[in-house]
C-alpha cells in the first residue's frame, strides 16, 4: 500500500492522522481508495464531476503529478503521495 | 651547500611563465581566471576587478573553487610578482594545472600603469567587530557583509513570522528593513511574536519592531508602513526593495503580492504556518515558478483556515521565520542554493522535513507573460474572499 501524507486541513477527515495507507495502481485509484476509507475527504479532493480539485496539489514522492501523468500516474507500494492545498497562515494581517 | 631563499625564488621564477599586466588587462574576461594570492587585508585594500581571492596559504585547498579545471588559463598576482610566481609553481608542479602564469610586478605595477583597482567598501572598526563572525565565513566575508549593509528588505507583517525574521536580519546588518503592519501589539501575540514586549502592548507593531531593531543594531534603517498592503498601495511600497519577505495570513494579499512582484521581478521569500505545520519557498520571477504556478487557484473558504484565528505552536513561526531569514541572506549575498523551485514542508510534531519540486507552469496566468504585459487591473485578481469568509461563518 502506498503512503498518503495528509495536510493539516484534511486531518480531521481522517481521524487526525498525518499519514494513512491506501491501495491503488495509479494516483486516481489511491485517492479513490482514500475517499472510500475516509468519505469526508471526497468533497475536498474531488469536484462534483469527479475531477481532482484544482486547488489541491498532489505529489508522487517529490514530483507534482501534473508534470507526470496526472491522475493516471502509476503508484507503487513504496511510493508516497503528498496532498497539498495552499496554506496562508502567517503574521498578523499586513 | 643548500641554496639561499633568494636563489630558490630566482630558480622558480625562471621556470614559471610570467605575463605583463598589459596582457592581463587585455585578456580579462576572456575565460582567464585571475587569482589574487595575497592576504585578506591586502585584498581589502584594493584588488583587480574581476579577480578571485585565494590567499597563498589556502592555495591548495581553495584553488579549485576559483579554477575548477586543470586546463583553465589561470593568472596569479600578488603585490610584486614574487608570491604569485611561487604559487604558480605550486599549481603547475604539484596540482597539475597546465596553463598557469604569474603577473609580473604584481598589483604595484598594475597600479603604476594606471589600470583600474576595485576597493571594497570598508567597515568601521565597530562593524568589523560586530560582523566578525560573518567576515570569517568565506561564503559571506566582507563582500557579502557589504551587500547586506546595502540591501533593502521589506517585511510584510511584524507578527509571528516577521518577528524572528526582522530580529535576525537586523542582527545580520541588513541596511534597510521596511515593515508593513497596521496592527497594535496584543497580549495574545507575545506567545510567538518575539520582537514585541509586554510593556509595549497597545503600541503600533511597526513602532515596537523599530524599537527592538534599533536596540540590536543601529546600522539598520527602519522604514515603517502602518497600513495593510492592498491593491491601492502596493505599487507605492514595494518598488526599490531587493527582497520581499511574505508571511501574511491571507490569500488575497499573497496573490496580489505575487502578481506585483512578478511584474517588478522582485524575489519573494514566502512562508506559511498552521498548527504544527510550515511551508517555505522562494519565488524568484522568471528564474523559477511563481506563487500562482504552485497554487493556480486558492482553496474554498472551508479549506482555507485563514478566515479566522487559528492555533499555532508559538515556536513554529520562529522556525519558519528563521528559515526565511536564511533564504533572504542567501539571496542577497549569492551564497548557496536558494529554495527556488522547491517547497519545503516542516512538520514539527514528527520533526520531519519534506522537499517537493515546484515547476514553472508554462500556462501560468501571470508569469508566462512578459512583466510589462501585466496590467494594474490584473494585480491580485481573486475571488471576493472577504465575502467568502463571511459566508463560511
Amino acid at each position: 500500500m502506498a503512503t498518503v501524507k495528509i495536510p493539516p486541513v484534511l486531518r480531521p477527515s481522517v481521524g487526525g492522522e498525518k499519514e494513512v495507507q491506501a491501495t491503488g495502481a495509479d494516483v486516481a485509484a489511491v485517492l479513490s481508495s482514500l475517499a472510500e476509507d475516509h468519505p469526508d475527504t471526497r468533497s475536498q479532493l474531488f469536484s462534483g464531476e469527479g475531477e481532482l480539485n484544482r486547488y489541491v496539489n498532489v505529489y508522487l514522492n517529490d514530483e507534482d503529478v501534473r508534470v507526470l501523468d496526472g491522475l493516471e500516474t502509476s503508484v507503487s507500494e513504496t511510493d508516497t503521495l503528498v496532498i497539498l492545498p495552499a496554506m496562508a497562515g502567517g503574521s498578523a494581517p499586513a | 651547500m643548500s641554496p639561499t631563499g633568494a636563489e630558490v625564488i630566482r630558480k622558480i621564477r625562471s621556470e614559471v611563465e610570467e605575463v605583463d599586466p598589459s596582457e592581463v588587462r587585455d585578456h580579462l574576461g576572456n575565460g582567464v581566471v585571475l587569482v589574487d594570492v595575497r592576504e585578506s587585508e591586502e585584498w581589502d585594500a584594493g584588488h583587480i576587478p574581476g579577480a578571485k581571492h585565494v590567499p597563498r596559504g589556502y592555495l591548495e585547498s581553495r584553488i579549485e573553487g576559483a579554477a575548477p579545471g586543470r586546463g583553465d588559463r589561470v593568472v596569479l598576482y600578488c603585490a610584486s610578482g614574487q608570491r604569485s610566481a611561487l604559487a604558480a609553481h605550486t599549481l603547475a608542479e604539484q596540482l597539475g594545472y597546465e596553463n598557469v602564469a604569474s603577473m609580473t610586478g604584481g598589483i604595484t605595477l598594475w597600479k603604476d600603469r594606471g589600470y583600474q583597482v576595485e576597493t571594497p567598501r570598508s567597515l568601521t572598526k565597530e562593524q568589523r567587530e560586530r560582523y566578525s563572525r560573518h567576515l570569517l565565513v568565506p561564503e559571506i566575508g566582507l563582500e557579502g557583509q557589504t551587500k547586506l549593509l546595502e540591501a533593502k528588505v521589506l517585511l510584510l507583517g511584524a507578527g509571528g513570522l516577521g518577528s524572528p525574521t526582522a530580529l535576525y536580519l537586523a542582527a545580520a546588518g541588513v541596511g534597510t528593513l521596511g515593515i508593513v503592519d497596521d496592527d497594535e501589539v496584543d497580549l495574545s501575540n507575545l506567545q510567538r511574536q518575539v520582537i514585541h514586549t509586554t510593556d509595549r502592548i497597545g503600541t503600533p507593531k511597526v513602532d515596537s519592531a523599530e524599537e527592538a531593531i534599533e536596540a540590536i543594531n543601529p546600522d539598520v534603517e527602519v522604514v515603517k508602513y502602518r497600513t495593510r498592503l492592498d491593491a491601492s498601495n502596493i505599487m507605492d511600497i514595494i518598488p526599490g526593495y531587493d527582497v520581499i519577505v511574505d508571511g501574511v495570513d491571507n490569500f488575497p494579499t499573497r496573490y496580489l503580492l505575487n502578481d506585483a512582484t512578478v511584474r517588478l521581478q522582485l524575489p519573494v521569500v514566502s512562508a506559511s504556518i498552521l498548527g504544527f505545520d510550515g511551508q517555505l519557498s522562494v519565488f524568484k520571477p522568471y528564474d523559477g515558478p511563481c506563487y500562482r504556478c504552485l497554487y493556480p487557484v486558492p482553496p474554498p473558504a472551508e479549506l482555507a483556515p485563514s478566515c479566522g484565528a487559528n492555533g499555532v505552536l508559538g515556536v513554529l513561526p520562529g522556525t519558519m521565520g528563521l528559515l526565511q531569514a536564511t533564504e533572504v541572506i542567501k539571496l542577497i549575498t549569492g551564497a548557496g542554493e536558494p529554495l527556488i523551485g522547491r517547497l519545503l514542508l516542516y512538520e514539527a510534531l514528527g520533526a520531519t522535513f519534506t522537499e517537493l519540486k515546484v515547476r514553472r507552469d508554462p500556462e501560468c496566468e501571470i508569469c508566462s507573460r512578459p512583466p510589462e504585459d501585466i496590467s494594474d487591473e490584473e494585480l491580485g485578481v481573486f475571488p471576493d474572499y472577504e465575502a467568502f469568509c463571511a459566508a463560511a461563518g
